[in-house]
């Protein structure tokens, strides 16, 4: 007893002047090296001001599991501090009325003014900011060996036929041309890119946020998919089940050309030691360069008693940063979600991310991604990829899946 | 008077705690979750009725039509395979042998392992890269293909094999119990009216094990209807969703799509088809016991 009152006191001591001195509990599912390594950078932030951090990590890719959970301890009363989300998701509980109202801190800090509006749809709910967000993802990128581009006298393709050619040539060569992992969210991760290079902007705004049933139904959606198909022929036969990091692990490991994924496949290549330029190239996905489809991680924040509130907005201010901000994404992969935050830290992929972002922003071709549920609900981007995956594995003809699209999207909105 | 009083009352007493429990969460949620099919609940539940309408979408959804197709295909195929396994099992190890006391548990022995065990398992033996496939053909034969898993058509199948090597065990272990239930006058009386061996189990023998037929098909049968740990273990539902089952049909719309109602709504699909095969069990069961 008298050895816990002392370590007591001395916890106190060591604290001193912290004020805002408590405990957050965040619910996450960044798990795998270059993820925990990125969120390493947020807990040490927290914890020199005071703040101590209970992880509750539930791992799984898309965040399905984690939302499950989540579901569970917010309807027994006993939500964590924030939880990490996406898209629609952070809607769908400003709804419920289950969230923080942080405006006191968002006025204080001034994030109207540097968060991008196309973000800002997504972190408030009702004019109120229920959610700090992290990191601006971008999934319209294309991760290649450099070593097997040099090898085989090949420069970043332009458009969808030089992507085709130079996949054949690396095919040829004897390598996977494209790593992939067969789950439905990656396939759509595809897809995504796929319509925006295929349709430009204004069909994509369209077909995948608007769920116009002409653009959806119509010849360019059957273009998307035949395109799909030309793709899915220069994956291995043994894609299906295999998670993303895996698949960026065959192109680190000069196993396989190319991956198409989102700029957190970045993590894993700098985790492995390999540095941009030099080991391994980042392009857009060809045919879609001026625009950015994005998704973005934030940590909404959930009612909680005024005992923990402090500590709430502590972390929230601590997330909007801009040193914690650049030093995460520097890390993470992806782009500050702030657009006023220097570039020194970056490298060459995330200088040109942050420019990316950046003009979008300004010429508003910044997009909410369908993949990772910034551009459709749950339900309608579910309804996708049932079809998306489908056709990826040869369930369907082009011309079915885009009839296929168009049900299933009417029936699940 | 009040002792006697007390002695009648109290297995009602000491059981209506349970009792309580029972109604409230199974059968109270089992009515929850009935009234909810008739809402359009989505994230969460909500009170909008909406009379049937979930029920139309849901047998016009194309995804629950494959569910059910495959419930259809592993159903058949796992409860066909473990009752004609089960009984070859038991018939074998009925005749005597040494070593049965061996032999028994380690057939029994995969029903201690869960679902999730298996399915892993399994994922990685069938798994092309690193698997049958690929052991075979360091053996040298290089044209050896095994590819169920990934290819979609036959991946439902891959996932009748799991599903057999762990129960097919257990259902010898009830044929077995059957077997040794049987009278030996009776077999002795048959070998002295020239009986072969062969028609004393075909003609004697297994329509006396009926009862157990009938049991084992019951246990199967929910079984197959609720597995969802070895679908996802195996295969989460892939390639494409060409493994989807009734019950992770229900789980993803429930939980993950945010399409509540028609998650309900399959889920009570599922209530009123093993009540379809349950119930007239029981009736028969309870109807049988009463007579004796």
């Amino acid at each position: 007893m008298k050895i816990r009152a002392l370590a007591l006191a001395l916890g106190v001591a060591s604290s001193g002047a912290v004020s805002a001195a408590g405990e957050v509990e965040v619910l996450h599912w960044w798990t795998s090296g270059g993820e925990a390594a990125a969120l390493n950078v947020l807990k040490d932030d927290l914890s020199s001001k005071g703040v101590s951090w209970a992880d509750m990590p539930v791992a799984g890719g898309g965040g399905e599991s984690a939302m499950t959970v989540l579901r569970a301890r917010v309807t027994s009363n006993n939500a964590p501090t924030a939880a990490q989300m996406l898209g629609f998701d952070i809607l769908d509980w400003g709804e419920q009325g289950a969230a923080a109202d942080l405006n006191a801190v968002a006025a204080k800090e001034g994030w109207d003014a540097v968060v991008p509006a196309a973000l800002q749809n997504f972190a408030k709910h009702d004019g109120k900011w229920i959610s700090a967000p992290v990191n601006v993802h971008s999934t319209n990128w294309v991760w290649a060996n450099k070593a097997i581009f040099d090898e085989l006298g090949l420069s970043a393709p332009i458009n969808f036929d030089e992507l085709v050619a130079t996949l054949e040539a690396i095919k040829k060569a004897g390598y996977t041309p494209l790593a992939h992992g067969g789950q439905a969210w990656q396939e759509a991760t595809i897809f995504d890119s796929v319509v925006l290079a295929t349709g430009g902007v204004g069909f994509y705004r369209k077909a995948l946020v608007d769920l116009d049933a002409d653009a959806l139904g119509g010849d360019t959606m059957k273009t998307v998919f035949d395109r799909m198909a030309i793709l899915r022929s220069y994956v291995d036969d043994n894609f299906s089940g295999r998670d993303w990091n895996l698949a960026s692990a065959m192109v680190i490991e000069k196993k396989a050309g190319m991956q198409i994924m989102g700029d957190w496949a970045k993590g894993e290549f700098l985790n492995a030691g390999q540095k941009p330029g030099d080991d391994f190239m980042c392009f857009r996905f060809p045919g879609t360069s001026g625009a950015v489809t994005f998704n973005s991680d934030q940590f909404m924040m959930f009612k909680v008693g005024s005992d923990r509130r402090d500590a709430q907005n502590q972390l929230a201010s601590s997330i909007m940063t801009p040193s914690f901000q650049s030093a995460f994404n520097v890390v993470k992969g992806s782009v500050p979600a702030r657009t006023d935050v220097s570039d020194a830290d970056f490298d060459a992929c995330g200088k040109k991310g942050m420019r990316d972002l950046a003009s979008a922003n300004a010429n508003n071709t910044l997009l909410g991604s369908l993949a990772h549920g910034h551009a459709a609900p749950a339900s309608v981007k579910n309804a996708m990829y049932d079809v998306i995956t489908a056709h990826f594995n040869g369930e369907y003809s082009s011309a079915d899946a885009v009839s296929e699209l168009v049900a299933a999207v009417d029936a699940a909105k | 008077m009040s002792h006697r009083w007390w002695q009648r009352q109290l297995p009602k007493l000491v059981l209506s705690p349970s009792f309580a429990l029972v109604l409230f969460f199974v059968y109270g949620f089992i009515v929850y979750t009935g009234y909810l099919s008739f809402t359009d609940s989505r994230m969460f539940p909500s009170n909008e009725l909406v009379g049937f309408a979930n029920y139309e979408k849901l047998f016009a959804l194309r995804h629950w039509k494959i569910s059910i197709t495959n419930l259809g295909i592993f159903g058949g195929l796992y409860i066909g395979i473990c009752l004609v396994l089960g009984l070859m099992l038991a018939i074998f190890l009925d005749q005597k042998i040494r070593g049965e006391g061996v032999l028994r548990p380690i057939y029994l022995y995969p029903m201690a392992l869960s679902f999730i065990v298996t399915g892993t398992a399994w994922k990685w033996f069938l798994d092309p890269g690193i698997g049958v496939e690929q052991i075979v053909q360091s053996w040298g034969y290089t044209d050896f293909e095994f590819r169920w898993i990934k290819d979609r058509t036959m991946a439902i199948y891959c996932i009748v094999i799991a599903g057999v090597w762990q129960t097919s065990g257990f259902v010898m272990a009830m044929f077995l119990a059957g077997l040794r239930g049987i009278d030996g006058e009776i077999m002795k009386a048959a070998r002295i009216d020239g009986a072969s061996s062969v028609q004393l189990y075909r003609r004697i023998i297994i329509p006396m094990l009926r009862p157990i037929f009938l049991s084992a098909f019951v246990v199967l049968a929910h079984m197959a209807i609720k597995s969802y740990d070895l679908v996802i273990a195996l295969t989460n539902g892939g390639p494409g969703r060409a493994t989807e089952l009734p019950a992770t049909f229900m789980y993803s719309y429930t939980f993950t799509r945010n399409q509540m109602g028609i998650g309900a709504t399959s889920a009570m699909v599922m209530l009123m088809t093993i009540a379809a095969i349950i119930v007239p069990y029981l009736y028969s069961e309870l109807k049988g016991s009463k007579k004796s």
